[in-house]
C-alpha cells in the first residue's frame, strides 16, 4: 500500500480535455429549419408576420404579438442596405480577410433587414440605400455563411 | 410595497488591465468596504445576489469563485444572474418586496482584459444567424450609430460632446479609468475606428467590481442617516435581432422610465449606462430628462465600463449623491445586450 502523504514515483501529468463548446447538436426548429434548408439550395425565405409583413431571418413567433408563425415567403437574393459599419481591420473569425462592411440588408420582398457582410472594396463605395446582391458559396451546408457575403449590385439587379 | 433603499456602495478603481489580481481578489475588498460602510454585519445579510459572466473567465460556473470570496459559510441564501449587477439588484429588490429578506448584498464583477472583449460580445447574439458572422460589439454599435446619423436623430458633433462632457466629469472621480478630454472639435478630427464610430465614441475596456447593500424599512433607517429610497424600478427587453427593432430610439427605456415614475418629479442627477456616445444620447431622450438634470457626474460608462458591473455602478453613484445630500431625486439606468436591447431604470429619492 503506497503512503498517500508521500510523492509518487510517477512523472506523468494528469491531463483532461477541456472543450469550451456545446458538445451536442440541436434542432433549429420548423421555421429556421426551412430558412437554412433554403440557404443550402441557394435561396432566401422569410416568414409572414401577424400584420402581413415579412420577416427575414424568420422566427417561429411574432416578436410583437407572440403569435406562432407558419407561412414561408420566397425572397430575392438582392436587397437594400439600411445601415452599415465599416470594418477596417477584420478579426480572424470575421467573414472577409480584408476591409468590409457589416450591414443590415432588407431583401427584396422582406420588411425587416438581415445582418451580413458587404464586400465593397472601399468605404467610399458604401452608402445607405445602395443595392447589394448575395455572393453564394459553391459548397453549401445550410448555414448563414452559405452566403459568403453580399456585393454591390446595379440598380434594378 | 415595502420601502427599500440603497444604504451602502463601494467600487474598485477601474483599470484597463488588472495584472496581479483575479476577479475574486478584485471583488473581495469591495464587498468588505460596502459591508463596513453599511454597518450591517455579514450574518445580518439575508440575501446575496451577483451579476457576472462566465464568458469573461472562459469557464462555466466561474461565478461560484466569487461566492467563495464573499464567504458562503455558514450557508447563505444566494442567487446569480448572467447579467449586469443592476439586474441582480432588481432580483434582490423583488426578494425584499416578497418579504423573504430585509437586507441584501448585491455585487457585480468583470475582468475583461484576458480576452478580446468585442469578439467575446458576439457570443451574446443569436447563435444561428448572427454569431457565426462574428459581428463584434463595436461593429454592432456602429450599425446603430449610422442609422441614428442617417435619420438625423443626432450628429457626430453631439456624440463628441457627450464623450468630452463625461470624460471631463470623470476628472473628479477617483475610480474612473479615462479622465479628461480634448475639445469635441479635436475629437472629431481623429480617424474612425469602425466607421462611423471613433475611439472616443466607445467605452474603454475595464477590469473592476462594485457592491451595493440594500435594506428595507426600519433597518435602512437604523443603519443609514439618509438612505437612497428606491421609489421605482423597472426593466424591459426588446427582440434579440437588431433588425427587428427601431434602433433610433430606446423603446424599452421609455416604457421602463414610465413604469418607474421618472417623470413624477424633478431629476437632479441621472447616471446613464451608455457604452457608446450615441447610446447615451438615445437614453437621455428616452428618460425624458430636461436641462436641469446633471447627466453622468461620475463620467458614466465612457469613463469606466467594467462588464456586468457598470450598470450597478450607475445605481451606486446615483444613490451616493442622495446619501451625501447633494441630490434629492436621482435616476440610474443600466443596459444589456447589443444596441441597447435591454434596459433597466431605477428612481431613488431622499426623504
Amino acid at each position: 500500500m503506497p503512503d498517500p502523504t508521500q510523492p509518487t514515483e510517477t512523472t506523468e501529468a494528469l491531463v483532461a480535455p477541456h472543450s469550451l463548446r456545446y458538445t451536442y447538436k440541436r434542432s433549429v426548429g420548423p421555421i429556421m429549419g426551412k430558412f437554412f434548408t433554403a440557404l443550402r439550395e441557394g435561396r432566401l425565405v422569410g416568414v409572414r408576420r401577424s400584420d402581413g409583413s415579412v420577416m427575414c431571418p424568420p422566427k417561429e413567433y411574432d416578436p410583437e404579438t407572440a403569435a406562432a408563425l407558419s407561412e414561408m415567403v420566397d425572397l430575392g437574393d438582392s436587397g437594400v442596405v439600411t445601415t452599415w459599419a465599416w470594418v477596417k481591420t477584420p478579426r480572424a473569425k470575421q467573414p472577409l480577410d480584408h476591409a468590409f462592411a457589416y450591414a443590415l440588408i432588407q431583401l427584396d420582398g422582406a420588411d425587416t433587414p438581415l445582418l451580413h457582410a458587404v464586400d465593397a472594396g472601399s468605404e467610399s463605395h458604401m452608402s445607405t440605400g445602395m443595392r447589394v446582391k448575395a455572393r453564394w458559396k459553391d459548397e453549401r451546408v445550410g448555414h448563414i455563411t452559405d452566403i459568403a457575403c453580399f456585393e454591390p449590385a446595379e440598380e434594378g439587379a | 410595497m415595502r420601502d427599500v433603499a440603497v444604504v451602502s456602495f463601494a467600487q474598485s478603481p477601474h483599470v484597463r488591465r488588472e495584472q496581479n489580481r483575479n476577479e475574486v481578489e478584485i471583488l473581495m475588498p469591495v464587498v468588505r468596504e460596502a459591508r463596513e460602510r453599511s454597518g450591517i454585519a455579514h450574518d445580518e445579510i439575508d440575501f446575496v445576489c451577483s451579476g457576472s459572466t462566465d464568458y469573461l473567465a472562459g469557464q462555466s460556473f466561474a461565478f461560484v469563485a466569487g461566492l467563495d470570496g464573499i464567504g458562503a459559510w455558514p450557508p447563505v441564501s444566494e442567487s446569480h444572474v448572467e447579467m449586469d449587477g443592476a439586474w441582480a439588484l432588481y432580483e434582490a429588490w423583488v426578494k425584499i418586496q416578497m418579504g423573504y429578506a430585509d437586507t441584501a448584498l448585491v455585487y457585480g464583477f468583470g475582468k475583461s482584459s484576458p480576452g478580446d472583449l468585442p469578439e467575446v460580445m458576439a457570443l451574446q447574439l443569436d447563435p444561428y444567424v448572427l454569431t457565426p458572422l462574428w459581428p463584434d460589439a463595436v461593429s454592432m454599435a456602429a450599425l446603430q450609430a449610422r442609422k441614428c446619423l442617417d435619420e438625423g436623430v443626432l450628429t457626430e458633433a453631439d456624440m463628441a460632446a457627450v464623450a468630452a462632457r463625461d470624460r471631463r466629469h470623470a476628472e473628479s472621480n477617483p475610480f474612473a479609468q479615462v479622465k479628461g478630454s480634448a475639445d469635441p472639435e479635436a475629437l472629431l478630427a481623429e480617424p474612425t475606428l469602425v466607421s462611423p464610430l471613433r475611439k472616443h465614441d466607445c467605452a474603454p475596456i475595464s477590469d473592476g467590481a462594485a457592491a451595493v447593500i440594500l435594506a428595507a424599512d426600519d433597518v435602512a433607517r437604523r443603519v443609514c442617516e439618509r438612505p437612497a429610497w428606491i421609489s421605482g424600478i423597472h426593466h424591459i427587453v426588446e427582440p434579440q435581432d437588431p433588425g427587428l427593432r427601431d434602433l433610433t430610439r430606446s423603446r424599452s427605456t421609455e416604457i421602463a422610465a414610465d413604469k418607474a415614475g421618472v417623470g413624477a418629479g424633478t431629476v437632479d442627477v441621472a447616471e446613464i449606462h451608455g457604452p457608446f456616445t450615441h447610446q447615451e444620447i438615445l437614453i437621455e431622450k428616452a428618460l425624458g430628462l430636461g436641462p436641469d438634470t446633471t447627466v453622468n457626474p461620475s463620467g458614466g460608462a465612457l469613463a469606466a465600463n467594467p462588464m456586468m458591473t457598470a450598470g450597478l455602478i450607475r445605481i451606486g453613484e446615483a444613490a451616493r449623491r442622495i446619501q451625501d445630500g447633494s441630490a434629492g431625486r436621482t435616476v440610474a439606468h443600466a443596459t444589456s445586450g447589443p444596441c441597447l436591447q435591454q434596459n433597466l431604470v431605477c428612481v431613488m429619492e431622499g426623504r
